[in-house]
């Protein structure tokens, strides 16, 4: 294709187009798909109360009005897509963001824990990570803590966690950072290990021929050496930091927050309520991943990597 | 050529009278200052079955402005010998002086300029950065580090590449950016590993006459790993011939041919001679043979 584009100079829009249908065209035609088979798969899970509730009203029904009844129930059990999306709307462009109703409030409130919390766990996570390379004694006495503490579910941690920090005075914000960094220091420092060993033993016996400091080869090898390893555990990071700050506004009655939204939605069944912020969850993380994955390409353009 | 010429008379000031004509294994303890002296030095290094004696009681005593050859099959040591004089390994017996003083403090002075057999060039370094790394540990101005990187780099043919990054060189230009790099701090002593080990045979002569024109003109001492005969006799006034299993040395046979060799001294009969007598020498440690 390129080839044809590059041989025929005179119609480069029909390679440029051809390129765009091969690159959108597979990913529209899974969501294609997957709209599909939910579509299909709202009538068949809301069909029997809707089938009830015909019955209880004394109604006959058509095939027809039965998929329209079970594509626009208040609470069903899935929600169809457009019901999700117009929700989805209202409540992140129709609705005032500083109103407890508005999505986007709530996705902030969510947000600025992950964030908080990823810095945390990320500055952990590489502090660990230094330590253990440089110190065998932490080598041998951290990893098993480390990863014996990835063991303990986040569920039965989160709500200690919220009541002892509660009980010393830091309520809000902090303790959900504290769940998320709890969760994502983990990639981190596994990958930064990883990272920090990544030298070659010749690119080491080179620091050594110069009698470097150990500081020097830390930040003039080791350092940059881990870059690619850091970038693949800070998206994992991320990704995991969103999941513990919503994992930690579920026991803490949080007012505010995506998991406050999904834990009230369940009290009250508002399945539409749910699967919107559901939505607003994945979207962040896509893009939290994205920005985590920009600055990558920024760094990695300054280091010379071949495009 | 005046600066080739200059170069030649410092090296000329630097040879003792009697070491052009007599055999420089007798002439080892002549009146030029020494840069390297090793005395009933063994290494054993201890592996899970049976302990491996890479080195033997190696004796040696290399000279200032020498240019000294290693030659030998694989596994005779003579990689780990040059690591032993950079302090990159330690000796289990004997003693070794690197200008007088112990490997450590040797390096620990930054005495010496090592050359691998790989590049081992920092892929996240533009050329110019790679050469300049030496001197950012060693605490140089920012100006001052870049002139100094940027005149080697010249000095080995790369000017004009500073902005590159090794993945964009080929295996020789990035060999002779590490040779840069070991050469940017000006040291007195340059350890190279066969370093031109895994270059073809065009570009590694060409950096043969390169680097016997560089040692010409600073009259550095220069210890020189390779397993190729005919390197070894080109570029060296002195070849140390080792074997294997353990590592000794068997011979050292001193190299007459003039000064301001150029590459066609290789078909010369006194090259062949000098490359017959190192051939005859590898045999007898029966070198070949396993």
């Amino acid at each position: 294709m390129t080839i044809d584009a590059a041989a025929l100079p005179t119609a480069p829009g029909i390679g440029a187009a051809a390129d765009l249908v091969n690159r959108v065209g597979p990913v529209a035609g899974i969501v294609a798909v997957v709209i599909v088979v939910w579509y299909a798969a709202a009538v068949w899970l809301n069909a029997p109360q809707v089938i009830d509730r015909f019955k209880s009203d004394e109604k006959s029904w058509t095939t027809r009005e039965l998929i329209d009844a079970t594509w626009s129930m208040d609470r069903p059990v899935l929600p169809a897509p457009h019901q999700i999306a117009v929700n989805f709307y209202e409540t992140v462009f129709q609705t005032p963001i500083a109103s407890k109703r508005s999505l986007v409030y709530h996705a902030g409130v969510t947000v600025s824990s992950t964030l908080l919390g990823f810095l945390f766990g990320s500055v952990l996570g590489i502090l660990l990570a230094v330590g253990t390379v440089h110190s065998p004694v932490l080598d041998r006495s951290l990893l098993p803590w480390i990863i014996a503490s990835q063991t303990v579910p986040i569920l039965a941690i989160a709500p200690m966690v919220v009541v002892v920090l509660g009980s010393i005075g830091f309520v809000g914000l902090f303790p959900k950072a504290v769940i998320s960094m709890y969760l994502c220091f983990f990639p981190v420092t596994i990958g930064m290990v990883k990272g920090l060993r990544s030298p070659d033993p010749l690119q080491l016996d080179l620091m050594r021929t110069y009698s470097a400091s150990p500081a020097q080869v830390l930040w003039k090898l080791r350092w940059p050496a881990a870059t690619d390893f850091m970038f693949a555990s800070l998206k994992v990071a991320i990704a995991t930091s969103l999941v513990g700050a919503i994992v930690g506004e579920l026991p803490t009655g949080a007012q505010a927050g995506l998991g406050a939204r999904l834990l009230s939605g369940s009290y009250y069944g508002q399945t539409i309520q749910i699967w919107s912020a559901l939505f607003m969850a994945a979207t962040i993380g896509v893009a939290l991943v994205a920005v985590v994955g920009l600055i990558e390409h920024l760094v990695a353009r300054r280091m010379g990597k071949p495009a | 050529m005046p600066a080739l010429d200059a170069g030649l008379a410092t090296l000329a000031s630097q040879t003792t009278p009697s070491a052009g004509s007599a055999p420089a294994t007798t002439a080892a303890a002549g009146t030029t200052p020494t840069a390297i002296e090793i005395r009933g030095l063994s290494l054993t290094f201890k592996s899970a079955d049976t302990p491996v004696v890479a080195l033997d009681d190696i004796n040696l005593t290399i000279r200032r402005g020498e240019f000294v050859s290693f030659i030998g099959p694989s596994g005779c040591g003579k990689t780990t010998l040059l690591r032993v004089i950079a302090d990159l390994e330690a000796p289990s017996a004997g003693t070794i002086t690197v200008n007088g003083v112990s490997p450590e403090a040797a390096r620990l002075n930054r005495a010496y300029g090592y050359v691998f057999q790989a590049p081992a060039l920092y892929a996240w370094r533009s050329v110019l950065r790679n050469v300049m790394l030496p001197l950012e540990i060693i605490g140089m101005t920012a100006t001052e580090r870049k002139t100094r990187a940027a005149s080697y780099l010249s000095m080995v043919g790369l000017a004009g590449f500073e902005r590159k990054f090794p993945w964009q060189l080929s295996g020789g230009m990035q060999q002779r950016v590490s040779i840069a790099r070991a050469l940017a701090f000006e040291p007195e002593l340059l350890l190279m590993d066969e370093p031109f080990g895994a270059l073809d045979e065009i570009t590694r002569d060409h950096l043969n006459d390169q680097l016997l024109r560089l040692w010409e003109q600073t009259g550095k001492t220069v210890v020189f790993v390779t397993h190729s005969i005919s390197e070894a006799v080109f570029l060296s006034k002195r070849i140390v011939v080792m074997s294997p299993r353990p590592g000794r040395i068997l011979e050292i046979i001193g190299n007459d041919l003039p000064s301001g060799r150029r590459l066609d001294v290789r078909e010369t009969t006194q090259f062949l001679e000098v490359a017959h007598r190192v051939r005859q020498a590898l045999r007898a440690g029966h070198s070949y043979d396993d």
